[in-house]
């Protein structure tokens, strides 16, 4: 069998700060076909960006990696030589920002970043700007020659985010890394990158992963998500599944507290009470337990990472046995 | 008698054309931030104001309270008529603003005790115990007296934005006026900050002006919405109603917009094409119109006006039907 596209073993990064190590990753795991469009939910602070970072290897000097690996095609890119990463970067995987303006630099057109973009191809110029030009008329911007010569501050959120998609698929990567892609846009101009993203996927051969807090453009746009919570993998399962029939109670929670989930309009809106746990010292045990309402006394002692279903896995005592 | 009435209100800033401007009339030097606003909030009522990005929200927020300059119209609050900066100065010892970044609204010098006690000062009715007083407000948002020594950056943002709330309630106002309360914030934080909010609305008697582009939230949270797009009110009704049918076509497509938490409701085609145009470049005619499905020869020529349809439901637009409210 293939070895999937990208593969998340056991990864866990910690930052160096002045009060010690602060375990962003602790031991998560993910696997991404072709094909497949992976959605990573949840709050801030749980480690969804410094996973995205891992994956395109850009994790700042502040971050090490005390475990784990991450597979491109069965190969570990963290052990590879920094020439080697950067050959990868652009080619067989990019990124996409969630601010598209600080995503540019100010000083060049638009045309000269979608060739400068290209470097690691021998084609001419002319060939390059060609390419551009059709790259941008992919991602729907109707005038693309008018577009090549325009400064990114001339474009509107909503284009400059297109033009970052359109940059992103230059060199036709294998792996999109998609950070927030919509939650520096606007309600209409987020449906239209959405529905530009989607319509892309019938197209692209390789797989996307959307970091999002938002639960409604991760019910629009994946197959398949995992849920982090504290650094951890707490759930992963198929879309509809997860939305339907998730089952570990951060999971829930979480749902349960999208004001976008219930119609019919509530006095009190449902909240989770307490506080991520600090991640200079992580719990021992499960970190969801002390805000959970199923905990009990094994929930001390850390859950193992159970499958209720071959496609549905959870990281609980309570509900994944 | 509702507390807060907004008639025709409208805001223009200066414009610099550069020497190019000099040779321009003075009317054409100027840029329509937003006109002909009109509305009103009744004691006691949670209004919710959307649009999106460049609709001239902020500005509005800013204008009713004295911080900004109007062109035209007036605002009457609490049975007053506001005009000059002496008016204003007395209006905003009744009503508060809560700024849209929390954390940069608070001093980053000041401790939040000092932040609390700043308005009292200010107005002049710091009590003789100021520590017991900020104590009180840090106990209202749910807060121990212990964060009155604490400096901004130690807060998380769901506390500075209760900080916020407290610094807003201080000399007990009657009118909020919320400036995204809840941006940047996880959705379990979120309905904290609300419930919050809702709750002090009951114990203390507050009215809400709530603004916003998260409609999920505004939808939960206010009693009647209004819709904003390019600096003008294009709908407005109770909040129920406009939901479940909403009748100017831009609030059907903000609303349709919307991504739900539900693979199962997939939108599979696009409510609105386009973006929302440049200040600068205000289509004549309808200010919707360039966007718009339904748009006509006649929304290119004529602004429609604020008319209503049906029962507390105003509509800015020539061809919203109200035959379609009559059906439930």
């Amino acid at each position: 069998m293939k070895p999937p596209l990208l593969e998340i073993t056991d990864l866990s990064v910690a930052y160096q700060t002045d009060t010690g190590p602060v375990m962003a990753l602790r031991g998560a795991n993910l696997v991404a076909r072709a094909g497949e469009v992976i959605g990573i939910v949840g709050e801030s602070g749980c480690g969804k960006s410094t996973l995205a970072a891992a994956v395109m290897n850009l994790l700042p000097a502040t971050a090490k990696v005390t475990g784990g690996a991450v597979r491109f095609l069965g190969q570990d890119i963290l052990t590879l030589a920094p020439q080697a990463q950067r050959a990868l970067r652009g080619t067989a995987m990019a990124m996409i920002f969630q601010d598209p303006m600080t995503a540019f630099n100010p000083v060049l057109t638009i045309g000269d970043h979608l060739v400068d973009f290209q470097h690691q191809s021998r084609a001419p110029y002319r060939a390059k700007l060609a390419r551009a030009r059709d790259q941008l008329a992919l991602v729907g911007l109707s005038d693309p020659d008018v577009i090549l010569r325009r400064y990114p501050h001339q474009l509107s959120g909503g284009m400059r985010q297109r033009v970052a998609i359109a940059a992103a698929l230059l060199m036709n990567p294998q792996v999109l890394v998609a950070d927030e892609p919509t939650t520096a846009l606007d309600v209409t101009t987020e449906a239209q990158i959405l529905h530009l993203l989607r319509n892309l996927r019938q197209t692209y051969q390789g797989t996307i992963v959307v970091i999002s807090h938002h639960l409604g453009v991760v019910a629009e746009l994946c197959d398949r998500v995992y849920v982090m919570y504290a650094g951890q993998v707490v759930e992963q399962a198929m879309v509809d599944d997860l939305f339907h029939a998730a089952r570990h109670p951060y999971t829930r929670a979480l749902l349960a507290c999208d004001p976008a989930s219930f119609p019919n309009l509530t006095p009190v809106l449902p909240t989770i009470p307490g506080r991520l746990p600090d991640l200079r010292d992580p719990p021992k045990g499960c970190s969801f337990a002390p805000r959970c309402a199923l905990r009990s006394a094994r929930c001390t002692v850390a859950p193992p990472w159970a499958q209720v279903s071959p496609s549905h896995g959870v990281l609980c005592h309570e509900v994944g046995a | 008698m509702s507390l807060l009435d907004v008639q025709d209100l409208a805001v223009s800033l200066p414009l610099s054309l550069g020497l190019s401007g000099a040779f321009k009339p003075k009317t054409a030097r100027r840029l329509e931030i937003f006109s002909d606003i009109s509305f009103a909030v009744a004691a006691g009522e949670t209004l919710g104001l959307v649009g999106e990005s460049g609709s001239g929200k902020t500005t509005l927020a800013r204008a009713l309270l004295g911080l900004t300059p109007t062109q035209a119209g007036r605002i009457t609050f609490d049975g007053r008529l506001r005009a000059t900066q002496a008016d204003f100065a007395q209006m905003r010892r009744t009503s508060a603003m809560m700024f849209q970044d929390a954390v940069a609204s608070l001093s980053p010098r000041m401790t939040v005790g000092a932040l609390l006690a700043e308005p009292l000062i200010i107005h002049g009715q710091a009590p003789r115990d100021l520590a017991a007083k900020v104590a009180d407000m840090l106990h209202l948002v749910g807060l121990t007296a212990d964060f009155a020594a604490r400096y901004p950056h130690e807060l998380s943002g769901g506390q500075a934005r209760r900080v916020g709330v407290a610094r807003a309630l201080a000399l007990n106002p009657k009118l909020v006026i919320a400036d995204e309360p809840t941006a940047g914030l996880d959705v379990s934080v979120q309905g904290e900050i609300l419930n919050l909010m809702r709750d002090l609305k009951t114990r203390l008697g507050l009215s809400y002006l709530i603004i916003s582009h998260n409609l999920a939230m505004i939808r939960h949270v206010s009693d009647r919405i209004a819709v904003m797009y390019l600096g003008r009110l294009v709908e407005i009704g109770p909040t129920r109603a406009v939901f479940a049918q909403p009748l100017h076509p831009y609030a059907q497509s903000l609303i349709a917009a919307e991504p739900l938490p539900d693979p199962r409701k997939r939108r599979a085609d696009l409510a609105i094409s386009g973006e929302i145009p440049s200040l600068l470049h205000r289509p004549k005619g309808c200010v919707f119109q360039s966007r718009c499905p339904q748009a006509q020869a006649l929304c290119r020529s004529d602004a429609p006006v604020l008319r209503a349809l049906g029962p507390n439901r105003l509509v800015r637009c020539h061809f919203a039907d109200p035959a379609r409210l009559q059906e439930d």
